[in-house]
């Protein structure tokens, strides 16, 4: 059995993902130079935001019917933490040493996974997320759970969505003016405080997003899930070249996709037996990082520029 | 009759380093001003303040009577002051279209702002030849003139220009400084920092002398022209 369009499609599955929450990223680093640690735990409390909403509906309600509402609630959830956040730990930060916020972004990750640990009911323990009943699809000879639907769908038309915003709204380009020069932008009109905290809800919301996808997936979300998640969007956003919302996508799928390849076939090169299969995946993904930055320290689509002063 | 811009004892600092040590002018509308001046003179540090990015240590800035001190930065611009900010900071990474259009962000008139850039086109035609071009692939003396082009998409009532010559060749100076003559004659209120003390002065009504934060030297921009402190410092002569 040929299982390269299987293992094509679990890359894209899990890329798709790690594009969304990369999206969190990039955005806040483009505009503020800030590596937002706390990002994968706005897609831990999406999760757990989606999940609220499910648990609250009635039962015999159809799952299909309550996504769109599990993705409201993990919206305004992860939008809502990552803009206080934004607003109590960061903005009193802006000016001062780079490392303060960098800091304090890896406090707020430790702490927010410690307030849903301690206050979401039953949360110590990973919780069961709702999930798809029925067949699994055959598309080209690759078996796609019903679940994984979802991300495949909804990830392009973020990116689209995305993608109209910044190159055809007003509020679009001033958050590239402001990404670009922000001083200039105030010069412009442009309330670059209110950009910034667009930038950061805009990541939250794909975040939550992602993390509707990742429980639909999995069958459970957990406090610590959006640890490695997290670090694995990061990689993204730099693999894709951090700054650049079409980079973080793409390096999501590249990352996945290599992911997906290592686990299946890397058993199968001679010499490299004992590193094939999953356990070893996540020491492929770092590689293909290290390797990418070596050869193009900007990222896939990161662009040196050089600005004439 | 009451001046657009009043400046009064105006004092600026970075941290303990006072740049801008109380300094007093006005510019009436209608008018050109220039502050003139060497490096660390302090007239960029005034026109940053004026424009809000930096907040003065005390003084008062009148614009047309009403107090800017307390004004953020990114209203300033709706009051009608537009600041071409020296290093000319055009948005390398978008178009010159698009650069333009960030020059008039706050304005709701879709027909106006269009008629506008056309304006921009027709003032420097070759921005409208490179229309769809990323700002930052142009020449430094096409990068001016798009700074000023967008600084006027905001239709400012004073336009506030920092060095509009700085590296440019002498012929691209040239044609800065026409433009600059013909915004003038169109009864455009202008701020100009110059290190280029001839071009400035000779198109100046108004013109002040800044050394290290203070201003040494006021009055006409014909009289300072022919002052011999002035010819002797700023323009190379002895």
């Amino acid at each position: 059995m040929n299982e390269l369009p299987q293992q094509l499609a679990n890359g894209l599955i899990l890329g798709a993902m790690y594009g969304l929450i990369a999206i969190g990223y990039t955005m806040v680093y483009g505009i503020i130079q800030l590596i937002n640690f706390a990002h994968g735990e706005i897609f831990m409390i999406g999760g757990f935001g989606a999940l609220t909403v499910y648990l609250g509906l009635p039962s015999g309600f159809s799952l299909i019917a309550a996504i769109p509402l599990m993705i409201v609630g993990g919206v305004i959830a992860a939008v809502a933490i990552s803009m206080a956040a934004e607003r109590f730990a960061y903005r009193p930060l802006r000016g001062g040493p780079r490392l303060a916020p960098l800091i304090t972004a890896i406090g707020l990750s430790l702490a927010l996974q410690q307030a849903v640990w301690m206050w979401y009911p039953n949360a110590t323990k990973d919780r069961s997320f709702p999930q798809f009943e029925g067949e699994a699809f055959d598309v080209l000879g690759a078996t796609i759970q019903r679940g994984d639907i979802f991300v495949l769908i909804v990830a392009p038309l973020c990116m689209l969505a995305l993608g109209l915003f910044v190159s055809k709204t007003r509020a679009g380009r001033g958050m590239q003016a402001t990404s670009q020069d922000p001083d200039t932008a105030k010069l412009m009109g442009i309330n670059t405080d209110r950009i910034i905290v667009m930038a950061f809800a805009i990541g939250a919301a794909f975040a939550a997003v992602a993390a509707v996808a990742y429980g639909l997936k999995n069958g459970q979300i957990g406090f610590r899930m959006g640890f490695i998640m997290g670090l694995k969007a990061f990689t993204a956003a730099v693999l894709g070249g951090i700054g650049n919302i079409y980079g973080a996508m793409l390096g999501g799928i590249v990352l996945g996709v290599a992911e997906a390849l290592a686990t299946g076939y890397m058993s199968e090169v001679p010499g490299m037996e004992l590193f094939g299969g999953g356990a070893w995946k996540d020491v492929w993904a770092f590689a293909l990082l290290i390797i990418v930055l070596l050869v193009r320290p900007q990222g896939l689509l990161g662009e040196r520029v050089s600005d004439r002063a | 009759m009451t001046a657009l811009l009043e400046v009064e004892d105006l004092r600026v600092a970075y941290g303990k380093i006072e740049a801008v040590k109380g300094i007093s002018f006005t510019v009436d509308a209608g008018q050109v001003v220039t502050l003139i001046g060497t490096n660390g003179a302090g007239k960029t540090t005034t026109l940053r303040t004026l424009s809000g990015l930096l907040k003065p240590l005390s003084g008062r800035i009148l614009f047309e009577g009403k107090p800017l001190t307390s004004i953020p930065a990114h209203k300033i611009v709706s009051l009608g002051i537009a600041h071409s900010p020296e290093g000319r900071h055009i948005f390398p990474r978008l178009t010159i279209t698009e650069n333009l259009l960030l020059g008039a962000y706050l304005r709701n008139d879709k027909a106006g702002i269009e008629k506008d850039v056309q304006r921009a086109y027709d003032l420097f035609p070759i921005l409208g030849e490179r229309r769809k071009q990323a700002a930052g692939t142009l020449s430094g003396g096409e990068q001016q003139m798009l700074a000023m082009g967008r600084a006027l998409m905001s239709q400012p009532k004073l336009l506030m220009l920092d060095e509009p010559s700085m590296g440019l060749s002498p012929i691209m100076m040239q044609k800065i400084m026409e433009t600059i003559v013909e915004l003038k004659a169109a009864g455009t209120t202008i701020l100009l920092v110059e290190q280029n003390a001839q071009a400035a002065l000779s198109l100046a009504d108004q013109g002040h002398v800044m050394e290290v934060g203070k201003i040494v030297l006021s009055g006409a921009g014909s009289d300072l022209l022919h002052d011999e402190s002035v010819r002797k410092a700023y323009l190379g002569e002895d």
